[in-house]
């Protein structure tokens, strides 16, 4: 009876979604990984916003970025491809582009501007040989500085470190005050955003973009890349030994309840500290760096188009394309993400003070830094990782650290 | 002796009802192992590439120090975690076989670490040795203020937390293997032994336990293979940390598989491992052809 009740159900639901179906524009199929509470809210704008706008959005939610792409690139290899694929402002589908399977986005930039509107590190990711083959939807900042007030006001620290030397003091604060001074989870990638925060804040934009970018194996015996090496290292005294292998959320959760002073994390954190009911500024307060000129770096996703010559697909993806990038759109998305918009012209009055200031710092091309992923490829990057999780965890020389790190940037 | 027409059709229909599994071994195991071979010596990254470049992958791999690391720790792994298994799982056996009380209990109780996924006790024993969390932190609570069991943070002894973790996993399957076994060792045996005043552990060390080589014999081959694929453990507990310190070749060959985009580098980790395995298993299979053809001859 119970089965038969059941079979029904299937029957008329199957029935009304192809009325749906029927009834909708433009079929639109995205894979993406957002999946977590956030997350899922965000793309949700995104999904409504485009079928607001005629279309009919199909959702291809694939956990784990390295699932996603792999399932993508599975896809566009075996000659089905989705409509578009989720990716990370960086390197990993310029493979994709040099097979020449993605199609590019040259109408929509055109109309829009983009040479004008985005930011220089983004256009040098997703523009190859003058072509735009990606439609950025946010700017993540990987390396902020979360701190906990609380713990700010029991060790007594007045005010925001604006030097290196001043946050090593801070630190020096929270650890008399019995409090963990910096919450780190001891996972490689988690590892290696800090280093690259080090690298800007310590050695400098210059310092930093000729190890990335001009990937010179030289820059290591600098006198600044020794004390960025030095620095790094500092930094372990001040972590706590359950640190290995903890989760970042975890992490976050050491400063959202005092335990921890500061974090260092991108800003999808905020997520953590909304779901707290804890809000920037009274409870928890952020710092992109030391000063008011301290480098920013710029992450992100993308979404990308497989190449198709369905006209149906075609016009569902340039529906895409201009949907995700419309004002409203990426102030909605975003403020849900906990990124920034990818362009600077929106109206940032129901943002937080973290991510205004974020805006306000974007709009200074001279701060704007790409992370490593944009300048190396994945590979590579996940050589530079390896070696500078052994040189967080084991007690390596700085010559021997630089030497390894001098052999993973020319992998 | 020649076979009877009858017999030969009854062989007929086993092989075509055996096809479609010969079909599959020929093209989705050989077929691709073959592939990940040629793939290994091109250049390939994202995408499968033409080319070929020699073993330039195979000498990338060879100086990477996370590959070599990877391989210690596996082997490592593989020694202790087979004997600790064999050991435990034997003593277990032989306990439950003791006709103890309650044994359906038991028998559930050791096996049921088996039946559960590894990502999800993995993150249990992670919880229970992490330092600040689990053992450490509870005697330390009791007053024992300068106890320390942070072994899953230690460079140098990672590694054995997976050991005792994955131990803890399938010793219980070797015990359900072994207990098989000894069922069905004949209580004649016993008699006569315990006649002639031999003690039970010498029962059991000279005569039980030769008997039970076939068992044995299963008992490492599954947990050979585990060793070989070892992987969920690793994730679960420490993702490889800390740093490099517990890193396995199952790791490192889905890390640039997928995350790192590079087929060709990690289709050479896979070849190595593939090589590693036949070299391992090929003197084995060897002696027990040979011993099977010696077998048929005496019953000749």
């Amino acid at each position: 009876m119970f089965k038969v009740k059941r079979m029904v159900l299937c029957v008329v639901a199957a029935a009304c979604a192809s009325t749906a179906v029927q009834a909708a524009g433009i079929k639109a199929e995205v894979i993406h990984w957002w999946t977590s509470g956030g997350e899922s809210a965000a793309i949700k704008e995104f999904a409504t916003a485009y079928n607001a706008a005629g279309g009919e959005w199909v959702d291809s939610a694939v956990a784990g970025g390295d699932n996603a792409r792999a399932a993508a690139i599975n896809r566009i290899v075996g000659g089905t491809p989705p409509t578009a694929a989720q990716f990370n402002t960086s390197k990993q589908f310029h493979d994709v582009i040099k097979e020449g399977k993605l199609n590019n986005v040259d109408d929509v930039a055109a109309k829009e501007g983009w040479d004008k509107l985005l930011a220089a590190p983004i256009i040098d990711s997703i523009k190859i040989d003058g072509h735009y083959y990606a439609v950025p939807v946010n700017i993540h900042m990987p390396a902020w500085f979360w701190y906990s007030k609380a713990a700010f006001k029991k060790a007594g620290i007045a005010a925001e470190p604006k030097t290196i030397d001043e946050f090593f003091a801070a630190l020096d604060k929270l650890k008399a005050a019995g409090v963990v001074p910096l919450a780190l989870g001891g996972q490689p990638w988690q590892e290696s955003l800090t280093f690259a925060a080090v690298l800007a804040h310590v050695g400098g934009p210059d310092v930093y973009l000729k190890y990335f970018k001009d990937r010179d194996a030289n820059v290591v015996n600098s006198a600044e890349f020794k004390k960025v090496l030095a620095t790094f290292k500092r930094l372990h005294d001040y972590v706590d030994p359950g640190s290995p292998g903890r989760n970042w959320n975890d992490a976050t959760a050491m400063v959202i309840t005092g335990k921890a002073g500061v974090q260092i994390m991108g800003d999808w954190a905020k997520g953590e500290f909304a779901a707290a009911d804890q809000s920037a500024g009274k409870d928890f307060g952020c710092f992109p760096g030391f000063g008011a000129h301290s480098p920013y770096i710029i992450a992100g996703d993308v979404f990308v188009f497989p190449k198709t010559s369905d006209p149906e697909a075609l016009k569902a993806q340039k529906l895409l394309a201009t949907t995700m990038t419309s004002p409203a759109v990426q102030v909605r998305f975003n403020n849900k993400k906990g990124s920034i918009p990818m362009r600077t012209d929106v109206d940032t009055s129901s943002m937080d003070i973290c991510a205004q200031e974020g805006i306000k710092i974007m709009k200074d091309k001279s701060r704007q830094l790409p992370n490593p992923e944009m300048l190396i490829s994945p590979d590579t990057n996940g050589a530079v990782t390896d070696a500078v999780t052994k040189i967080w965890n084991n007690n390596q020389s700085v010559e021997d650290a630089a030497k390894a790190l001098a052999a993973a940037i020319k992998t | 002796m020649n076979a009877s027409p009858r017999r030969r059709r009854h062989q007929w229909v086993v092989y075509v009802a055996l096809l479609p599994m010969f079909v599959t071994v020929l093209f989705a195991y050989l077929g691709t192992v073959l592939w990940s071979v040629r793939i290994s010596l091109s250049s390939s990254r994202t995408f499968p590439a033409d080319d070929f470049v020699g073993l330039s992958q195979y000498a990338r791999l060879f100086n990477t120090e996370r590959w070599l690391l990877s391989l210690h720790n596996v082997v490592l792994f593989g020694v202790l975690f087979i004997a600790a298994c064999l050991v435990l799982g034997f003593l277990l056996a032989v306990f439950i076989d003791q006709k103890v009380r309650a044994e359906d209990i038991l028998r559930t109780v050791f096996l049921y670490p088996f039946a559960m996924s590894f990502v999800a006790t993995g993150l249990v024993w992670q919880w229970v040795l992490n330092p600040q969390l689990g053992i450490q932190a509870t005697v330390r609570r009791f007053g024992f203020e300068d106890f320390a069991f942070n072994w899953i943070v230690d460079q140098d002894k990672v590694m054995y937390t997976i050991v005792v973790a994955a131990v803890w996993q399938a010793s219980g399957l070797v015990m359900a293997l072994m207990l098989a076994g000894l069922r069905g060792i004949d209580e004649e045996i016993w008699k006569a032994a315990r006649i002639d005043g031999i003690p039970r552990w010498r029962v059991y060390f000279s005569i039980v336990l030769p008997m039970l080589g076939p068992s044995v014999a299963t008992a490492f081959v599954l947990l050979a293979v585990a060793v070989v694929k070892l992987f969920d453990a690793v994730v679960a507990m420490t993702q490889g940390g800390p740093g490099i310190a517990s890193e396995v070749p199952a790791k490192f060959i889905m890390d640039y598989l997928f995350g790192r985009a590079n087929i060709g580098l990690a289709s050479a980790a896979s070849t190595v491992m593939l090589l590693t395995v036949l070299a391992l298993l090929a003197p084995w299979l060897h002696s027990r052809s040979r011993r099977a053809r010696a077998a048929g001859r005496a019953a000749q």
